[in-house]
């Protein structure tokens, strides 16, 4: 038997409740002591395309998906009929009985060739091209099948309720779904009906209702006799305070904690999460400590709080310009937005370069080009984000590889936007932003807030935006600073901000900006530059950066079990590039291997590029789900192995 | 606090090198500008120009305050960043027919939707100028300058109407050769509380010979006594009243502009062509969600103490996500 160690997956048509669903099914086993990791599946469409939620569950820390499924909990027919197959032989399918003479034809929303395929795969059994067939195909391997009357349910919660009719509760057979699939797990109903009373906390007869009909899932299970069930969930004891949440609220709370006071966005998917995040809790409780002088300031956040301004504009040209604009004020400003839009944001990234604006561009990559696919995920920006814009123009790339780091990253991406007046691009991506996870409750005392250098209001001085320095940081004013009049122009310009065409100050004004990059290498810590990971001294290294980094770390894991050695260097400042540190830790490895989600590995370039070295494997990714850890330990060992092809390809995911 | 120097015109001006043409219609809007700024006692740090991209745009470095040459259309944008990170300041936004009318002309609309209180002025001369003179926006159907090869085949957008349209709030137009006039509709601009859009027709003596000084002027036509015939009018001395005095005129005082705002050719209006000040600015409508903006805007915020620990307390946000 398998306890606490699980992949469980509820899917269903987009709109149809399915992350309320996972939502109870993910809090039900942190409440339990147990770590989770979710990933969010969905099509470009509001209503009726088939969107899927996938959650890990085990009694350690995890930090990404494995593709064989345990538990499918279903309550539609499309989700059996395009998950039935990647059902372990010892596990479990939740299903309503009465969609079993559902045909493949029936379902619009599968494409050809995915009916091409189910039909092929069935008819090599014998079986018919319905859910029956499929079914039975399962079970055939040994998958235990569920029926959950659904209906028969709803009828009975309605009856207990008073509810007039059926359809009014016909989202309740998610919860019905995910309490049957824990009733299969042999898991504590009392964490259940916790949980569902968290999700549907809004309004309590909802609550109330969901408890009752989740009770009776659980009950016809476990009456039914799971006994010989290979799968068990059992809450556990958890030692410290843990946290369950997604990317985009990761960001948002680090935003939130940066002193981010100025947010611009336009709708994109998968960004807006971020920014709605950020508006629905504008106001933020704050107050400075009492042993701070300024008493009265500290009366009025205590009063008042900080709050955030949140605006929605007209397309993305407006959302960084409007960023620059509130950045020049003083505020700390910052965009989020994806590919798309970061296309439109060129000019004014330019313009904030040349004119040494503090700005935060919160970069979700998507699977691209143009429109590509806007709910599915890769990582195909980093050379974008590194030279976005014409001319030698400088700017930051930073990219957070968890939702840890996306959280404390996106403080310090704030405090080297002032530190060095440049522009800032913090990659993350869709992985990210719609994955979910149980952290540790973050640690807030070391975070600190560095605005770099400003100027002071003054009286009749001789203030120059512009000066020049001997570390190419002049101190910064904002607009409304008595004494501290200045001129910003995108043409080049003297100290004052006004426009030259001097082939020698703008040798100057190119060094000073150029400057700081050279600047920010030196000063920003080793640990934001990279992270080195698993054996010190392995001959077989992993370069990646960004969300690649869980199934990295778990794959090393299980491989390092296997008692193999491996190590991972995880690229955390792309640009400048930490040349140094990357010759040092590469050099002399015999077997680099870049793995990225995207078609060409950048990676694999940019590493050329800065230190001669050359990264002979690449494992990529590009159809747009993100990277498992089962597909990537089997990679990884054929790398270890030495019978890996140059270039593999993952195609795993739905 | 020492008596603030009330600053007179000159002491708004740079010593930036201007390099307008001689006769330039700019000249005219930059010196009601400065007037402007003088009559109203503006202090420099309190007063941020901003400007797109062109001749016009460089309007900023001639004026001593605080000057933000942005990008080519995007000039709306940048200002309202500013403006909304710190209302307190006084925020002029400036640029050409083409920069907000064509390449900027979704800022244009979108900014009439907001209505925060600020100004934003267009220098109308038909043309692009520093490109040498390619038909703008606001150059009308089948005119051909004599910077174009051939007649321009793009009809014009109306200024007045677009600005209308979007909900502007104040919309006037001037001419650059009236510095008084001009002067008077800035701070009347200035002055009213939310969106101002002024359209003020510059002629440009390089590119554009077909509207110009003389042709406003009137030079080419002349009365029975042998007076020339202006063809620019005041509206103000005609009697008429573009002020909305309760919400529910809103519309018909639209209208109204929109029928006087139609007129060109022979009689082409100038001054306050409506004027709506019950409108709630972007800042009212924010203050609703955030009750202290007004007080501790995005940009006035303490957001840590000496020690650079964040103000904020997120663990409230975090312990709704608390699960162990």
């Amino acid at each position: 038997m398998r306890l606490n160690e699980l992949t469980w997956i509820i899917g269903g048509a987009q709109g149809s409740g399915v992350d309320s669903s996972a939502n109870v099914f993910g809090r039900a086993c942190a409440y339990g002591g147990l770590h989770v990791f979710g990933k969010r599946e969905y099509y470009s469409n509001i209503m009726g395309e088939h969107s899927y939620f996938q959650i890990r569950v085990a009694a350690k820390p995890i930090r990404s998906h494995m593709d064989p499924i345990n538990v499918l909990a279903t309550f539609d027919a499309e989700t059996i009929f395009r998950h039935f197959r990647d059902v372990t032989s010892d596990g479990a399918i939740i299903y309503d009985p009465s969609l079993v003479k559902t045909r493949i034809d029936d379902v619009p929303t599968l494409e050809a060739p995915v009916k091409q395929s189910l039909k092929s795969h069935l008819i090599a059994l014998g079986l018919g091209e319905t859910i029956r067939g499929a079914l039975d195909a399962a079970a055939q391997r040994g998958v235990r099948l569920q029926p959950i009357p659904m209906s028969d349910f709803l009828a009975d919660v309605a009856k207990k309720f008073n509810v007039d009719s059926l359809s009014k509760l016909s989202r309740m057979v998610n919860v019905l779904a995910v309490s049957a699939s824990f009733g299969m797990l042999h898991y504590d109903f009392a964490e259940v009906a916790k949980a569902v009373q968290f999700v549907f906390r809004a309004k309590k007869s909802v609550a109330e209702m969901n408890v009752h009909g989740a009770k009776l899932a659980y009950d016809l299970v476990r009456e039914k006799g799971t006994d010989g069930f290979a799968h068990r969930l059992s809450p556990i004891p958890a030692k410290d305070r843990r946290v369950y949440l997604a990317g985009s609220q990761a960001v948002g709370l680090g935003k939130m904690l940066s002193g981010c006071r100025f947010q611009t966005y336009y709708p994109i998917t998968p960004a807006s999460d971020e920014s709605e995040y950020l508006e629905a809790n504008q106001i933020l409780p704050a107050g400075l400590a009492p042993d701070e002088p300024e008493a009265e300031e500290a009366a009025f956040l205590k009063e008042n709080g900080n709050s955030i301004v949140v605006m929605q504009t007209e397309d993305e040209i407006a959302a960084i310009v409007m960023a620059n604009g509130a950045a020049l004020a003083g505020a700390r400003s910052s965009t989020a937005t994806s590919g798309p839009g970061f296309c439109l944001m060129m000019e004014g990234i330019g313009w904030a370069a040349i004119n040494e604006v503090p700005v935060v561009i919160t970069l979700y990559q998507r699977a691209g080009p143009s429109t590509g696919m806007p709910t599915r995920h890769e990582q195909g920006d980093l050379r974008f984000a590194i030279h976005a814009g014409h001319g030698d123009s400088p700017r930051i790339v930073f990219a957070s590889g968890d939702l840890e780091e996306s959280l404390y990253d996106t403080v310090k991406s704030f405090n080297f936007a002032e530190r060095y007046q440049t522009p800032v691009i913090h990659l993350v991506d869709k992985a990210l932003a719609n994955s979910t996870q149980t952290l540790p409750y973050p640690v807030l005392d070391g975070v600190r807030i560095d605005r770099g250098e400003l100027a002071r209001p003054i009286e009749d001085g001789d203030y120059r935006r512009f000066r020049l320095t001997p570390n190419g940081i002049s101190p910064r004013a904002v607009l409304g600073m008595r004494g501290t009049i200045f001129w910003n122009t995108g043409d080049e310009h003297d100290e004052n901000g006004h426009i030259t065409e001097d082939p020698t100050l703008r040798v100057l004004m190119m060094t000073k900006r150029m400057g700081k990059l050279g600047l920010a290498l030196e000063e920003i810590p080793a640990d934001d530059q990279f992270r080195y990971y698993g054996d010190a001294d392995a001959e077989t290294v992993v370069v990646s950066w960004g969300s690649t980094k869980g199934a990295i770390l778990d794959a090393m894991d299980v491989l390092r079990g296997e008692g193999r050695k491996i190590g991972f260097l995880q690229f955390r400042l792309l640009h400048p590039f930490p040349t140094q540190h990357a010759s040092r830790l590469l050099q002399g490895r015999t077997n680099l291997v870049d793995v990225e989600m995207n078609y060409s590995s950048p990676l694999v370039g940019l590493i050329r590029e800065h230190t001669g070295i050359v990264v002979p494997h690449a494992i990529v990714k590009f159809q747009g789900r993100a990277m498992s850890c089962n597909e990537l330990r089997d990679a990884l060992a054929a790398v270890l192995d030495g019978n890996a092809e140059p270039r593999q390809v993952l195609i795993h995911g739905a | 606090m020492a008596p603030e120097t009330i600053l007179k015109p000159a002491d708004f001006q740079t010593e930036v090198h201007n390099d307008w043409c001689p006769g330039c219609g700019d000249f005219g809007i930059l010196k009601a500008m400065q007037m402007a700024l003088a009559d109203l006692k503006f202090e420099r740090h309190n007063v941020a120009m901003f400007s797109g991209i062109g001749c016009s745009a460089k309007t900023v470095h001639y004026i001593d305050t605080y000057g933000i040459h942005t990008l080519h259309g995007r000039v709306l944008p940048f200002a309202m960043g500013a403006k909304l990170a710190n209302p307190g300041l006084e925020v002029i936004a400036m640029g050409g027919d083409g920069d907000g009318l064509g390449i900027g002309a979704g800022h244009f609309v979108n900014a009439g939707r907001r209505n925060l209180d600020m100004m934003y002025v267009i220098f109308n001369n038909g043309v692009y100028g520093l490109t040498k003179g390619q038909a703008s926006p606001t150059l009308k159907l089948g005119l051909k300058p004599k910077s174009l090869p051939k007649a321009n085949i793009n009809d014009a957008v109306n200024p007045l109407w677009l600005a209308i349209a979007s909900g502007a709030t104040f919309v006037a137009r001037a001419y650059s050769f009236d510095i008084k006039h001009l002067k008077d509709l800035f701070v009347k601009g200035i002055q009213h509380r939310g969106y101002a859009f002024i359209d003020v027709l510059q002629p440009c003596p390089t590119y554009n010979n077909l509207n110009t000084k003389d042709w406003y002027g009137g030079e080419d036509r002349h009365d029975e006594s042998g007076k020339r015939m202006p063809r620019v009018y005041k509206l103000e001395e005609r009697g008429f009243d573009p002020l909305v005095r309760t919400e529910d005129e809103a519309d018909e005082k639209k209208l109204q502009a929109l029928r006087v705002a139609a007129e060109w050719g022979d009689a082409i209006p100038i001054g306050v062509f409506y004027q709506n000040p019950l409108l709630a600015t972007f800042e009212d409508r924010l203050r609703e969600q955030i009750p202290g903006y007004m007080e501790e805007p995005p940009a006035k915020q303490v957001i840590a103490d000496a020690a650079g620990r964040p103000t904020v307390r997120v663990q409230k946000f975090l312990d709704e996500l608390v699960v162990t």
